[in-house]
């Protein structure tokens, strides 16, 4: 080892203007055309603050609505089997799916 | 309120119905203008505290402030058809949001997980000014109430579809299930937002506590499955079984269902029809099966 972990990781990013937008669609099925019924959004140009409750209309129909768009999909929700007992609990929402795109900081 | 209030104060089987499917019952301008005066007095002297499960009587006693609030006939009624006459004060708290003041919470259930499914609290939020959008009101998730989750685990959520965003006027209670998933707002007006909130344990099991005289309207099974943005899913079906439940724990119907669903499970006859079995079958001393 040459570095020590804090020097290693002050290194330049090899495209230090480009910065991830996150936005995460919640499903109403396991299919990633099947509409938005939730949705939230992270913006990490830090030009903007995405929060809750800050809309009341989807940004998209669908989860391929999204993909059309240029966003990239990076994580799908596991469908995960109903525990014994408790087939009929709700929970949290099982059908999310995480979208990413890179944008470039603007100066 | 700690005496039984009278019939015709109590929330109809409609009213409980929609508590039931949107974990939610509205009172839109009930407290007189004089009262809401008088509140923002006493909210800004802070209201004293009490342990957890403190009687009633003890934590408002008649005379006060809040007594005279909760004695309001509608409001007691709605109280008692909730959660039933004499109930304890979990706790209670005033929130003033200041003018441009806070961030907007992330979404979150109050408490911690409740596992309970035969009994449930009650949130009383007293808004004694109007409040407006720009004010930040909160927000909440209607019928989100019976899925079961921890506090901020659902902090990510950002928007679900039917959201809902308080506006109303001065002089308006709403009673909130425990369960409700929701989050306070920036206030980003010039004035501050005042809330005062009670949260009551039921005393009483709470079997049919409100006015039944309307049982059987078609209205009851109507509100019952209502449905919001968020629930035009896979599991909005789960969403009217879970409703089913409650309402059969409010009623004391067994029997009730929505869309069979209950009672299709139950389907398991044990009779074994005539005629129709091989005798061979489920007789037999062969100790590991058939011989092929």
């Amino acid at each position: 080892m040459t570095t020590t972990v804090e020097e290693s990781f002050a290194q330049s990013p090899v495209q230090p203007l480009i910065r991830q937008q996150v936005l995460i669609l919640y499903l109403g099925a396991s299919a990633l055309d099947s509409n938005v019924i939730g949705w939230s959004r992270y913006d990490g140009t830090g030009q903007s603050r995405p929060t809750m409750g800050d809309s009341d209309d989807p940004p998209y129909r669908t989860g391929v609505d999204a993909l059309v768009d240029g966003w990239r999909l990076i994580q799908l929700s596991q469908i995960q089997p109903h525990s014994p007992g408790h087939e009929y609990d709700t929970s949290y929402l099982p059908y999310e799916f995480v979208f990413e795109r890179l944008v470039q900081l603007t100066t | 309120m700690a005496a039984l209030v009278d019939r015709k104060h109590l929330l109809s089987s409609v009213e409980m119905a929609h508590f039931v499917s949107h974990g939610s019952v509205v009172l839109e301008s009930v407290v007189p203008e004089a009262l809401n005066e008088r509140a923002i007095g006493v909210f800004d002297a802070g209201i004293q505290g009490y342990p957890y499960g403190t009687p009633l009587d003890v934590a408002f006693p008649p005379g006060s402030f809040v007594r005279e609030l909760l004695d309001l006939p509608v409001v007691a009624g709605a109280v008692q058809s909730l959660v039933g006459p004499e109930p304890r004060i979990d706790h209670h708290a005033v929130h003033i949001r200041p003018p441009h003041g806070g961030e907007a919470q992330n979404m979150h259930g109050d408490a911690i997980l409740d596992t309970r499914t035969d009994a449930f609290d009650v949130q009383l939020m007293y808004y004694p000014r109007a409040v407006t959008l720009e004010q930040g009101g909160t927000l909440s998730v209607p019928g989100s109430h019976l899925r079961k989750i921890n506090q901020t685990g659902i902090g990510r959520y950002q928007n679900l579809a039917g959201q809902t965003r308080l506006v109303c006027p001065a002089g308006t209670i709403v009673l909130l299930h425990h369960g409700i998933w929701h989050g306070g707002r920036r206030n980003d007006s010039d004035d501050p937002r005042y809330m005062f909130k009670i949260r009551f344990n039921p005393a009483v099991r709470q079997l049919r506590l409100w006015n039944t005289d309307d049982i059987d309207d078609p209205a009851v099974i109507k509100e019952l499955t209502t449905s919001f943005g968020w629930t035009h899913s896979n599991e909005g079906r789960l969403e009217l079984v879970n409703r089913a439940k409650l309402w059969r724990v409010l009623t004391g119907d067994q029997l009730f269902d929505i869309d069979y669903y209950l009672t299709r499970e139950q389907l398991r006859p044990q009779f074994v029809a005539p005629g129709v079995s091989d005798v061979r079958l489920g007789s037999s001393d062969r100790p590991a099966g058939w011989h092929f």
